[in-house]
Protein backbone atom coordinates (compact mmCIF):
# COMPACT_ATOMS: atom_id res chain seq x y z
CA UNK A 1 0.00 0.00 0.00
CA UNK A 2 1.21 3.44 -0.70
CA UNK A 3 1.97 5.14 2.31
CA UNK A 4 0.13 8.01 1.69
CA UNK A 5 -3.09 5.42 1.71
CA UNK A 6 -1.84 3.41 4.86
CA UNK A 7 -1.66 6.77 7.16
CA UNK A 8 -5.33 7.53 5.36
CA UNK A 9 -7.06 4.25 5.46
CA UNK A 10 -5.59 3.00 9.17
CA UNK A 11 -3.14 4.61 10.45
CA UNK A 12 -4.59 8.44 11.04
CA UNK A 13 -7.27 7.00 12.81
CA UNK A 14 -5.71 4.69 15.25
CA UNK A 15 -3.21 7.24 15.90
CA UNK A 16 -5.76 10.50 16.21
CA UNK A 17 -8.56 8.18 17.88
CA UNK A 18 -6.30 5.68 19.58
CA UNK A 19 -9.14 3.46 21.67
CA UNK A 20 -6.81 2.00 23.61
CA UNK A 21 -4.89 5.42 24.97
CA UNK A 22 -4.93 6.29 28.35
CA UNK A 23 -4.84 4.84 31.86
CA UNK A 24 -6.28 1.41 33.36
CA UNK A 25 -7.91 1.04 36.96
CA UNK A 26 -5.18 -1.32 39.13
CA UNK A 27 -2.98 -3.01 35.90
CA UNK A 28 -1.15 -6.04 36.68
CA UNK A 29 2.20 -4.55 34.90
CA UNK A 30 3.48 -1.53 33.57
CA UNK A 31 6.45 -0.97 31.53
CA UNK A 32 8.05 1.89 29.50
CA UNK A 33 9.48 1.59 26.00
CA UNK A 34 11.37 3.99 23.87
CA UNK A 35 12.93 4.71 20.49
CA UNK A 36 15.90 7.14 21.97
CA UNK A 37 16.77 7.98 18.98
CA UNK A 38 13.05 9.07 17.51
CA UNK A 39 11.64 10.47 21.29
CA UNK A 40 8.95 8.08 20.79
CA UNK A 41 7.98 6.76 24.29
CA UNK A 42 5.06 4.67 25.54
CA UNK A 43 3.97 3.31 28.67
CA UNK A 44 2.20 -0.05 28.23
CA UNK A 45 -0.28 -1.00 30.72
CA UNK A 46 -1.65 -4.88 31.31
CA UNK A 47 -4.34 -6.58 32.90
CA UNK A 48 -5.14 -10.02 33.51
CA UNK A 49 -7.89 -12.26 34.50
CA UNK A 50 -7.79 -15.72 36.49
CA UNK A 51 -6.86 -17.69 33.67
CA UNK A 52 -3.93 -15.21 32.67
CA UNK A 53 -6.15 -13.45 30.16
CA UNK A 54 -5.13 -10.49 28.70
CA UNK A 55 -8.12 -8.75 30.43
CA UNK A 56 -7.44 -4.87 29.86
CA UNK A 57 -4.75 -2.92 28.47
CA UNK A 58 -3.73 0.71 27.27
CA UNK A 59 -0.97 2.43 26.32
CA UNK A 60 0.14 6.20 27.38
CA UNK A 61 2.98 8.75 26.07
CA UNK A 62 4.30 10.18 22.73
CA UNK A 63 5.74 9.60 19.72
CA UNK A 64 5.42 9.12 15.71
CA UNK A 65 1.96 7.89 14.24
CA UNK A 66 2.97 4.81 13.30
CA UNK A 67 4.66 3.89 17.15
CA UNK A 68 1.09 5.13 18.35
CA UNK A 69 -1.17 3.46 15.72
CA UNK A 70 0.64 0.20 15.98
CA UNK A 71 0.58 -0.14 19.95
CA UNK A 72 -3.55 0.83 19.73
CA UNK A 73 -3.49 -1.98 16.61
CA UNK A 74 -2.06 -4.35 18.91
CA UNK A 75 -3.89 -3.97 22.26
CA UNK A 76 -6.73 -4.36 19.63
CA UNK A 77 -5.56 -7.90 18.89
CA UNK A 78 -4.54 -9.30 21.98
CA UNK A 79 -6.62 -7.99 24.81
CA UNK A 80 -8.94 -11.55 25.35
CA UNK A 81 -5.70 -13.55 24.69
CA UNK A 82 -4.01 -15.80 26.57
CA UNK A 83 -0.53 -14.55 27.37
CA UNK A 84 1.00 -17.31 24.99
CA UNK A 85 -1.36 -16.27 22.42
CA UNK A 86 -0.59 -12.88 22.34
CA UNK A 87 2.86 -13.75 22.38
CA UNK A 88 2.58 -16.11 19.74
CA UNK A 89 1.09 -12.58 17.74
CA UNK A 90 3.95 -10.62 18.90
CA UNK A 91 6.66 -12.91 17.15
CA UNK A 92 4.60 -13.14 14.01
CA UNK A 93 4.59 -9.25 13.45
CA UNK A 94 8.48 -9.13 14.25
CA UNK A 95 8.77 -11.92 11.72
CA UNK A 96 6.22 -9.62 9.24
CA UNK A 97 8.61 -6.54 9.66
CA UNK A 98 11.73 -8.34 8.95
CA UNK A 99 10.06 -10.33 5.75
CA UNK A 100 10.23 -14.14 7.75
CA UNK A 101 6.94 -15.64 7.77
CA UNK A 102 4.11 -15.78 4.93
CA UNK A 103 0.91 -14.16 4.07
CA UNK A 104 -0.71 -16.90 5.65
CA UNK A 105 0.83 -15.70 9.16
CA UNK A 106 0.55 -12.43 8.78
CA UNK A 107 -3.42 -12.50 8.13
CA UNK A 108 -3.58 -13.48 11.86
CA UNK A 109 -2.50 -10.03 12.90
CA UNK A 110 -5.78 -8.58 11.54
CA UNK A 111 -5.42 -5.01 11.07
CA UNK A 112 -1.90 -4.57 12.16
CA UNK A 113 -0.92 -6.81 9.02
CA UNK A 114 -1.53 -3.66 7.51
CA UNK A 115 2.15 -2.46 8.68
CA UNK A 116 3.86 -5.28 6.67
CA UNK A 117 5.00 -2.31 3.97
CA UNK A 118 6.88 -0.79 6.93
CA UNK A 119 9.36 -4.03 6.20
CA UNK A 120 10.58 -1.66 3.23
CA UNK A 121 11.40 1.39 5.32
CA UNK A 122 14.13 0.36 7.89
CA UNK A 123 14.01 3.88 9.76
CA UNK A 124 10.08 3.14 10.54
CA UNK A 125 10.81 -0.13 11.45
CA UNK A 126 11.66 0.61 15.37
CA UNK A 127 8.69 2.98 15.44
CA UNK A 128 6.38 -0.40 14.55
CA UNK A 129 7.62 -2.80 17.12
CA UNK A 130 8.02 -0.44 19.84
CA UNK A 131 4.38 -1.52 21.78
CA UNK A 132 5.21 -5.05 20.31
CA UNK A 133 8.79 -5.22 21.86
CA UNK A 134 7.44 -3.55 24.97
CA UNK A 135 5.16 -6.34 25.45
CA UNK A 136 7.40 -9.02 25.12
CA UNK A 137 9.22 -7.49 27.51
CA UNK A 138 6.32 -7.78 29.87
CA UNK A 139 4.69 -10.68 29.28
CA UNK A 140 8.00 -12.79 28.14
CA UNK A 141 11.08 -11.34 30.49
CA UNK A 142 8.32 -10.65 33.51
CA UNK A 143 10.04 -6.69 33.24
CA UNK A 144 7.62 -4.88 35.14
CA UNK A 145 7.65 -1.03 36.68
CA UNK A 146 4.87 -1.47 38.62
CA UNK A 147 5.60 -0.09 42.08
CA UNK B 1 25.66 31.34 -11.76
CA UNK B 2 23.49 29.99 -14.42
CA UNK B 3 22.00 26.92 -12.16
CA UNK B 4 20.83 25.23 -15.49
CA UNK B 5 24.21 24.53 -16.52
CA UNK B 6 24.76 24.01 -12.42
CA UNK B 7 22.91 20.98 -12.24
CA UNK B 8 23.77 19.40 -15.58
CA UNK B 9 27.43 18.58 -13.28
CA UNK B 10 25.21 16.83 -10.72
CA UNK B 11 23.19 13.79 -12.61
CA UNK B 12 21.61 12.75 -9.34
CA UNK B 13 19.69 15.83 -9.87
CA UNK B 14 18.70 14.93 -13.70
CA UNK B 15 15.43 14.11 -12.58
CA UNK B 16 13.09 17.18 -11.86
CA UNK B 17 10.60 14.37 -9.67
CA UNK B 18 12.86 14.34 -6.83
CA UNK B 19 13.91 17.36 -4.66
CA UNK B 20 16.77 16.70 -2.47
CA UNK B 21 16.63 19.34 0.67
CA UNK B 22 18.88 17.39 2.89
CA UNK B 23 22.61 18.70 2.06
CA UNK B 24 23.31 19.43 5.53
CA UNK B 25 23.53 15.66 6.29
CA UNK B 26 25.23 15.15 2.97
CA UNK B 27 25.86 16.97 -0.20
CA UNK B 28 25.48 15.20 -3.62
CA UNK B 29 29.02 15.11 -5.80
CA UNK B 30 29.25 16.76 -9.72
CA UNK B 31 30.88 15.16 -12.51
CA UNK B 32 34.09 16.80 -12.13
CA UNK B 33 34.36 15.23 -8.80
CA UNK B 34 33.78 11.82 -10.05
CA UNK B 35 35.94 11.98 -12.89
CA UNK B 36 39.02 12.93 -10.68
CA UNK B 37 38.45 10.38 -8.51
CA UNK B 38 38.38 7.58 -11.08
CA UNK B 39 41.27 9.01 -13.12
CA UNK B 40 43.58 9.13 -10.15
CA UNK B 41 42.20 5.06 -10.16
CA UNK B 42 42.82 4.38 -13.53
CA UNK B 43 46.13 5.77 -14.01
CA UNK B 44 47.93 6.65 -11.02
CA UNK B 45 46.55 4.15 -8.07
CA UNK B 46 49.54 3.26 -5.97
CA UNK B 47 50.21 3.56 -2.02
CA UNK B 48 51.61 7.40 -1.48
CA UNK B 49 54.58 8.56 0.32
CA UNK B 50 56.27 4.82 -0.02
CA UNK B 51 56.72 3.42 -3.84
CA UNK B 52 59.53 4.53 -5.19
CA UNK B 53 58.14 4.27 -8.73
CA UNK B 54 56.30 6.21 -11.45
CA UNK B 55 52.83 5.80 -10.70
CA UNK B 56 53.89 6.21 -6.72
CA UNK B 57 55.34 9.61 -7.40
CA UNK B 58 52.12 10.52 -8.93
CA UNK B 59 49.62 9.50 -6.52
CA UNK B 60 52.15 11.36 -3.73
CA UNK B 61 51.48 14.58 -5.66
CA UNK B 62 47.92 13.80 -6.14
CA UNK B 63 47.42 13.96 -2.24
CA UNK B 64 50.08 16.14 -1.78
CA UNK B 65 48.69 18.84 -4.00
CA UNK B 66 45.05 18.13 -2.34
CA UNK B 67 46.74 19.02 0.94
CA UNK B 68 47.81 22.30 -0.59
CA UNK B 69 44.78 22.73 -2.07
CA UNK B 70 42.57 22.34 0.86
CA UNK B 71 45.07 24.46 3.04
CA UNK B 72 44.77 27.47 0.80
CA UNK B 73 40.77 26.80 1.29
CA UNK B 74 40.63 27.24 4.67
CA UNK B 75 43.25 30.26 4.73
CA UNK B 76 46.51 28.22 6.54
CA UNK B 77 49.73 28.87 6.37
CA UNK B 78 50.88 26.10 5.36
CA UNK B 79 50.03 22.93 3.67
CA UNK B 80 51.37 20.80 6.90
CA UNK B 81 48.65 22.45 8.78
CA UNK B 82 46.20 19.75 7.60
CA UNK B 83 46.06 16.59 8.82
CA UNK B 84 43.35 14.28 6.17
CA UNK B 85 41.29 12.48 8.31
CA UNK B 86 37.81 10.41 6.99
CA UNK B 87 34.97 13.37 8.46
CA UNK B 88 35.06 16.09 11.12
CA UNK B 89 33.83 13.52 13.80
CA UNK B 90 37.45 12.43 13.36
CA UNK B 91 39.32 15.28 13.26
CA UNK B 92 37.18 16.15 16.92
CA UNK B 93 37.69 13.11 18.15
CA UNK B 94 41.46 13.50 16.99
CA UNK B 95 42.01 16.71 18.86
CA UNK B 96 40.16 15.17 22.28
CA UNK B 97 42.75 12.07 22.24
CA UNK B 98 45.72 14.06 21.42
CA UNK B 99 45.12 17.16 22.44
CA UNK B 100 43.05 16.79 24.79
CA UNK B 101 43.95 14.23 26.94
CA UNK B 102 47.77 15.22 26.96
CA UNK B 103 46.88 19.08 27.92
CA UNK B 104 44.13 19.40 29.68
CA UNK B 105 44.17 18.23 33.93
CA UNK B 106 41.87 18.47 36.42
CA UNK B 107 40.06 21.46 37.47
CA UNK B 108 40.39 22.58 33.70
CA UNK B 109 37.13 23.69 31.96
CA UNK B 110 35.77 22.82 28.59
CA UNK B 111 33.17 25.34 27.58
CA UNK B 112 31.27 24.03 24.62
CA UNK B 113 27.56 25.49 23.06
CA UNK B 114 24.73 23.36 23.80
CA UNK B 115 23.84 22.96 19.93
CA UNK B 116 27.04 21.11 19.35
CA UNK B 117 26.74 18.31 16.99
CA UNK B 118 27.15 15.10 18.98
CA UNK B 119 30.70 14.91 17.82
CA UNK B 120 31.56 17.88 19.16
CA UNK B 121 30.29 16.57 22.81
CA UNK B 122 31.06 12.63 23.40
CA UNK B 123 34.94 13.78 22.55
CA UNK B 124 34.97 16.62 25.60
CA UNK B 125 32.84 14.30 27.72
CA UNK B 126 35.50 11.83 27.25
CA UNK B 127 38.46 14.18 28.11
CA UNK B 128 36.49 15.02 31.27
CA UNK B 129 35.90 11.61 32.36
CA UNK B 130 39.65 10.60 32.07
CA UNK B 131 41.69 13.79 33.32
CA UNK B 132 39.03 15.61 35.94
CA UNK B 133 38.14 18.46 33.96
CA UNK B 134 34.93 19.91 33.35
CA UNK B 135 32.69 20.27 30.98
CA UNK B 136 30.70 23.13 30.53
CA UNK B 137 27.48 24.33 28.25
CA UNK B 138 26.59 27.99 27.06
CA UNK B 139 23.03 28.12 26.04
CA UNK B 140 21.33 30.84 23.44
CA UNK B 141 18.75 33.07 22.91
CA UNK B 142 15.63 31.37 21.84
CA UNK B 143 16.34 31.92 18.22
CA UNK B 144 19.19 29.88 18.66
CA UNK B 145 22.08 33.71 18.83
CA UNK B 146 25.00 33.86 21.11
CA UNK B 147 25.72 37.39 22.00
CA UNK B 148 29.46 38.58 23.70
CA UNK B 149 27.87 39.18 26.85
CA UNK B 150 27.00 35.76 26.93
CA UNK B 151 30.19 34.49 26.29
CA UNK B 152 32.14 36.62 28.64
CA UNK B 153 29.83 34.99 31.28
CA UNK B 154 31.19 31.53 30.24
CA UNK B 155 34.31 31.90 29.97
CA UNK B 156 36.14 31.75 33.36
CA UNK B 157 39.98 31.79 34.04
CA UNK B 158 39.92 28.23 33.80
CA UNK B 159 38.08 27.93 30.40
CA UNK B 160 40.82 26.30 28.44
CA UNK B 161 39.49 24.50 25.84
CA UNK B 162 35.93 25.93 23.56
CA UNK B 163 34.41 23.78 21.06
CA UNK B 164 32.01 25.23 19.19
CA UNK B 165 30.35 24.81 15.97
CA UNK B 166 30.80 27.50 13.14
CA UNK B 167 27.19 26.76 12.14
CA UNK B 168 24.58 24.89 13.83
CA UNK B 169 23.37 21.95 11.92
CA UNK B 170 20.03 22.60 12.97
CA UNK B 171 19.18 25.98 13.64
CA UNK B 172 21.63 27.23 11.06
CA UNK B 173 22.59 30.09 13.23
CA UNK B 174 26.36 31.18 13.02
CA UNK B 175 28.27 31.34 16.04
CA UNK B 176 30.77 34.07 16.85
CA UNK B 177 33.62 32.20 16.96
CA UNK B 178 36.03 34.84 17.09
CA UNK B 179 35.34 36.66 20.05
CA UNK B 180 35.09 32.93 21.85
CA UNK B 181 39.13 32.12 20.45
CA UNK B 182 39.69 35.85 21.81
CA UNK B 183 38.58 34.67 25.51
CA UNK B 184 40.09 31.56 25.46
CA UNK B 185 43.75 32.73 24.29
CA UNK B 186 43.94 35.14 27.16
CA UNK B 187 43.37 31.90 29.34
CA UNK B 188 46.33 30.19 27.31
CA UNK B 189 44.10 28.01 26.03
CA UNK B 190 42.80 26.57 22.43
CA UNK B 191 39.31 26.76 20.67
CA UNK B 192 38.43 23.99 18.23
CA UNK B 193 35.98 25.51 15.57
CA UNK B 194 33.76 22.94 13.95
CA UNK B 195 33.29 23.78 10.57
CA UNK B 196 31.79 21.09 8.86
CA UNK B 197 28.11 23.13 8.54
CA UNK B 198 30.19 26.36 7.54
CA UNK B 199 32.75 24.92 4.67
CA UNK B 200 30.45 24.10 2.65
CA UNK B 201 28.41 27.31 1.88
CA UNK B 202 31.00 30.24 2.96
CA UNK B 203 34.73 31.40 2.76
CA UNK B 204 36.12 29.50 5.55
CA UNK B 205 39.18 31.69 6.98
CA UNK B 206 41.01 30.06 10.10
CA UNK B 207 43.03 32.92 10.56
CA UNK B 208 40.15 35.32 11.00
CA UNK B 209 38.32 32.95 13.20
CA UNK B 210 41.28 32.85 15.49
CA UNK B 211 40.71 28.78 15.74
CA UNK B 212 43.43 26.73 16.91
CA UNK B 213 41.84 23.87 15.39
CA UNK B 214 39.35 23.45 12.50
CA UNK B 215 37.26 20.63 11.41
CA UNK B 216 35.23 19.66 8.32
CA UNK B 217 34.02 16.87 6.11
CA UNK B 218 34.39 16.55 2.35
CA UNK B 219 31.42 14.97 2.07
CA UNK B 220 28.80 17.85 3.22
CA UNK B 221 30.80 19.86 0.21
CA UNK B 222 30.38 18.06 -2.98
CA UNK B 223 33.20 15.56 -1.96
CA UNK B 224 33.05 11.56 -0.98
CA UNK B 225 32.46 10.01 2.15
CA UNK B 226 35.38 8.97 3.68
CA UNK B 227 37.71 12.38 3.05
CA UNK B 228 37.73 15.50 5.95
CA UNK B 229 40.22 17.59 7.02
CA UNK B 230 42.02 18.79 10.15
CA UNK B 231 43.40 22.20 10.73
CA UNK B 232 45.58 22.97 13.44
CA UNK B 233 48.24 25.24 13.92
CA UNK B 234 51.55 23.71 12.90
CA UNK B 235 52.81 24.57 16.53
CA UNK B 236 50.32 22.51 18.16
CA UNK B 237 50.44 19.57 15.66
CA UNK B 238 54.75 19.63 16.83
CA UNK B 239 53.63 18.95 20.19
CA UNK B 240 50.79 16.68 20.40
CA UNK B 241 51.12 13.44 20.80
CA UNK B 242 50.21 10.55 17.42
CA UNK B 243 45.95 9.64 17.58
CA UNK B 244 46.51 6.40 15.69
CA UNK B 245 50.26 4.91 15.81
CA UNK B 246 51.36 2.69 12.43
CA UNK B 247 52.47 2.42 9.03
CA UNK B 248 53.31 5.71 7.60
CA UNK B 249 53.37 7.71 10.27
CA UNK B 250 56.84 6.72 11.65
CA UNK B 251 60.62 7.35 11.22
CA UNK B 252 62.56 4.94 12.91
CA UNK B 253 60.84 1.68 14.69
CA UNK B 254 62.84 -0.35 17.18
CA UNK B 255 61.79 -3.43 18.97
CA UNK B 256 60.68 -1.44 22.02
CA UNK B 257 60.41 2.18 20.91
CA UNK B 258 59.70 4.71 17.88
CA UNK B 259 60.40 8.01 16.12
CA UNK B 260 57.48 9.38 14.23
CA UNK B 261 57.14 11.34 11.03
CA UNK B 262 56.78 14.93 10.54
CA UNK B 263 54.13 16.76 10.91
CA UNK B 264 51.41 16.00 9.25
CA UNK B 265 52.02 12.65 8.61
CA UNK B 266 52.21 12.05 12.02
CA UNK B 267 49.10 11.72 12.35
CA UNK B 268 48.10 9.81 9.31
CA UNK B 269 48.81 6.06 10.17
CA UNK B 270 48.25 3.63 8.10
CA UNK B 271 47.13 3.80 4.27
CA UNK B 272 45.83 6.96 3.28
CA UNK B 273 42.47 7.45 1.92
CA UNK B 274 44.25 9.10 -1.60
CA UNK B 275 41.45 9.10 -3.62
CA UNK B 276 39.11 10.79 -1.21
CA UNK B 277 41.70 13.58 -1.02
CA UNK B 278 41.70 13.97 -4.85
CA UNK B 279 37.80 13.90 -5.06
CA UNK B 280 38.24 16.55 -2.44
CA UNK B 281 40.83 18.59 -4.07
CA UNK B 282 38.01 18.68 -7.38
CA UNK B 283 34.90 19.54 -5.30
CA UNK B 284 37.01 22.77 -3.78
CA UNK B 285 38.16 23.41 -7.07
CA UNK B 286 34.14 23.58 -8.18
CA UNK B 287 33.21 25.35 -5.48
CA UNK B 288 35.71 27.92 -5.80
CA UNK B 289 35.35 27.87 -9.82
CA UNK B 290 31.69 29.20 -8.68
CA UNK B 291 32.74 31.50 -5.96
CA UNK B 292 31.34 31.84 -2.34
CA UNK B 293 29.41 35.24 -3.62
CA UNK B 294 27.53 32.86 -6.05
CA UNK B 295 26.67 30.15 -3.62
CA UNK B 296 25.50 32.35 -0.77
CA UNK B 297 23.41 34.39 -3.26
CA UNK B 298 21.42 31.37 -4.47
CA UNK B 299 20.99 30.06 -1.06
CA UNK B 300 19.29 32.96 -0.03
CA UNK B 301 17.20 32.78 -2.40
CA UNK B 302 15.72 29.72 -2.39
CA UNK B 303 16.18 29.45 1.96
CA UNK B 304 14.06 32.80 2.12
CA UNK B 305 11.28 31.15 -0.21
CA UNK B 306 11.36 27.86 1.96
CA UNK B 307 11.61 30.10 5.42
CA UNK B 308 8.62 32.96 4.21
CA UNK B 309 7.09 29.72 2.68
CA UNK B 310 6.55 27.89 6.29
CA UNK B 311 6.58 30.86 8.24
CA UNK B 312 3.44 31.50 6.58
CA UNK B 313 1.40 28.57 7.01
CA UNK B 314 -0.61 27.99 9.77
CA UNK B 315 0.22 24.96 12.45
CA UNK B 316 3.75 24.91 11.64
CA UNK B 317 6.19 26.47 13.39
CA UNK B 318 9.70 28.24 12.36
CA UNK B 319 12.68 28.19 14.32
CA UNK B 320 16.09 30.33 14.22
CA UNK B 321 16.84 33.91 13.31
CA UNK B 322 14.18 35.48 12.17
CA UNK B 323 16.09 36.56 9.34
CA UNK B 324 16.38 33.73 6.59
CA UNK B 325 19.74 35.14 5.38
CA UNK B 326 20.98 33.84 8.97
CA UNK B 327 20.29 30.52 8.54
CA UNK B 328 23.25 28.85 6.27
CA UNK B 329 20.29 27.34 3.77
CA UNK B 330 18.99 24.98 6.80
CA UNK B 331 15.33 25.82 7.93
CA UNK B 332 14.23 23.28 11.02
CA UNK B 333 10.31 23.33 11.75
CA UNK B 334 7.17 21.60 12.89
CA UNK B 335 3.61 20.90 12.44
CA UNK B 336 1.10 20.79 15.15
CA UNK B 337 0.30 17.43 15.77
CA UNK B 338 2.90 15.95 13.31
CA UNK B 339 5.62 13.89 14.23
CA UNK B 340 8.74 14.91 12.46
CA UNK B 341 9.25 11.43 11.12
CA UNK B 342 5.65 11.22 9.85
CA UNK B 343 6.02 14.32 7.98
CA UNK B 344 9.80 13.36 6.56
CA UNK B 345 7.53 9.91 5.45
CA UNK B 346 4.94 11.67 3.85
CA UNK B 347 6.94 14.34 2.24
CA UNK B 348 8.95 11.15 0.70
CA UNK B 349 5.91 9.77 -1.00
CA UNK B 350 6.28 13.28 -2.93
CA UNK B 351 9.76 12.46 -3.66
CA UNK B 352 11.42 14.86 -0.99
CA UNK B 353 13.91 13.90 0.80
CA UNK B 354 14.49 16.33 3.94
CA UNK B 355 15.48 15.13 7.50
CA UNK B 356 13.53 14.49 10.41
CA UNK B 357 14.71 13.70 14.25
CA UNK B 358 17.18 15.16 16.26
CA UNK B 359 19.86 15.98 14.12
CA UNK B 360 22.35 14.56 16.15
CA UNK B 361 22.02 17.48 18.71
CA UNK B 362 19.90 15.72 21.08
CA UNK B 363 21.00 18.12 23.69
CA UNK B 364 19.38 21.00 21.83
CA UNK B 365 17.02 19.06 21.08
CA UNK B 366 15.81 19.37 24.58
CA UNK B 367 16.70 23.22 25.14
CA UNK B 368 14.36 23.61 22.12
CA UNK B 369 11.57 21.64 23.73
CA UNK B 370 12.11 23.32 26.84
CA UNK B 371 12.27 26.73 25.46
CA UNK B 372 10.25 26.52 22.43
CA UNK B 373 7.28 24.03 24.57
CA UNK B 374 8.14 21.29 21.63
CA UNK B 375 5.60 18.84 21.27
CA UNK B 376 7.98 16.58 20.36
CA UNK B 377 11.64 16.30 21.27
CA UNK B 378 12.83 16.35 17.37
CA UNK B 379 12.01 18.45 14.68
CA UNK B 380 11.94 18.31 10.72
CA UNK B 381 15.28 20.57 8.42
CA UNK B 382 14.96 21.16 5.12
CA UNK B 383 18.19 22.61 4.24
CA UNK B 384 19.53 23.79 1.21
CA UNK B 385 22.53 24.21 -0.92
CA UNK B 386 23.40 26.24 -3.97
CA UNK B 387 22.39 23.84 -6.62
CA UNK B 388 18.65 23.75 -5.40
CA UNK B 389 16.28 25.75 -7.05
CA UNK B 390 13.41 28.56 -6.14
CA UNK B 391 11.00 26.00 -7.94
CA UNK B 392 12.12 23.25 -5.81
CA UNK B 393 11.53 25.38 -2.63
CA UNK B 394 7.94 26.49 -3.64
CA UNK B 395 7.22 23.11 -4.11
CA UNK B 396 8.52 22.17 -0.66
CA UNK B 397 6.41 24.76 0.78
CA UNK B 398 3.60 23.80 -1.63
CA UNK B 399 4.48 19.89 -0.23
CA UNK B 400 4.27 21.08 3.93
CA UNK B 401 1.12 22.86 3.21
CA UNK B 402 -0.18 19.54 2.72
CA UNK B 403 1.08 17.67 5.69
CA UNK B 404 -1.50 17.90 8.47
CA UNK B 405 -4.41 16.81 5.73
CA UNK B 406 -2.53 13.50 4.77
CA UNK B 407 -1.71 13.21 8.38
CA UNK B 408 -5.62 12.74 8.88
CA UNK B 409 -5.83 16.81 10.45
Amino acid sequence: MELKNLYREIVNEHNLHPVHKGDIEDPDMILNGVNPSCGDDIYLQLKFDENGNVSEGSFNGSGCAISQASADMMLDLIIGLPKEEALEKAEIFMGMVRGTVDEEKIEELDEAASLADIAHMPARVKCATLGWKTMQRMLRDGENEKK
Amino acid sequence: MNINEIRKDFKILADPAYVYFDNAATSQRPEQVLEAMDAFSRTMNANPLRGLYEWSIKATDAYEDARAKTAAFVGADDPSEIVFVRNATEALNLVAFSYGLEFLKEGDEILITVMEHHSNILPWQMVCRKTGAVLKFIEPKEDGTITEEMLKEAVTEKTKLIGMGLVSNVLGVRNPVEKAAELVHKNGGVIVVDGAQSAPHMKTDVKAYGADFFSFSGHKMLGPMGIGGLYARHDLLEKMPPFLSGGEMIEYVKRDSATYAEVPHKFEAGTVNASGAVGLAAAIEYLENIGFDAIEEQEKKVTKIVYEGLKSLPHVHVYGNPDPEKHSGIVTFNIDGCHPHDISSVLDTEHIAIRAGHHCAQPLMEFMQEKLSMEFRATARASMYFYNTEEEAERFVEAVSKVRGWLGF
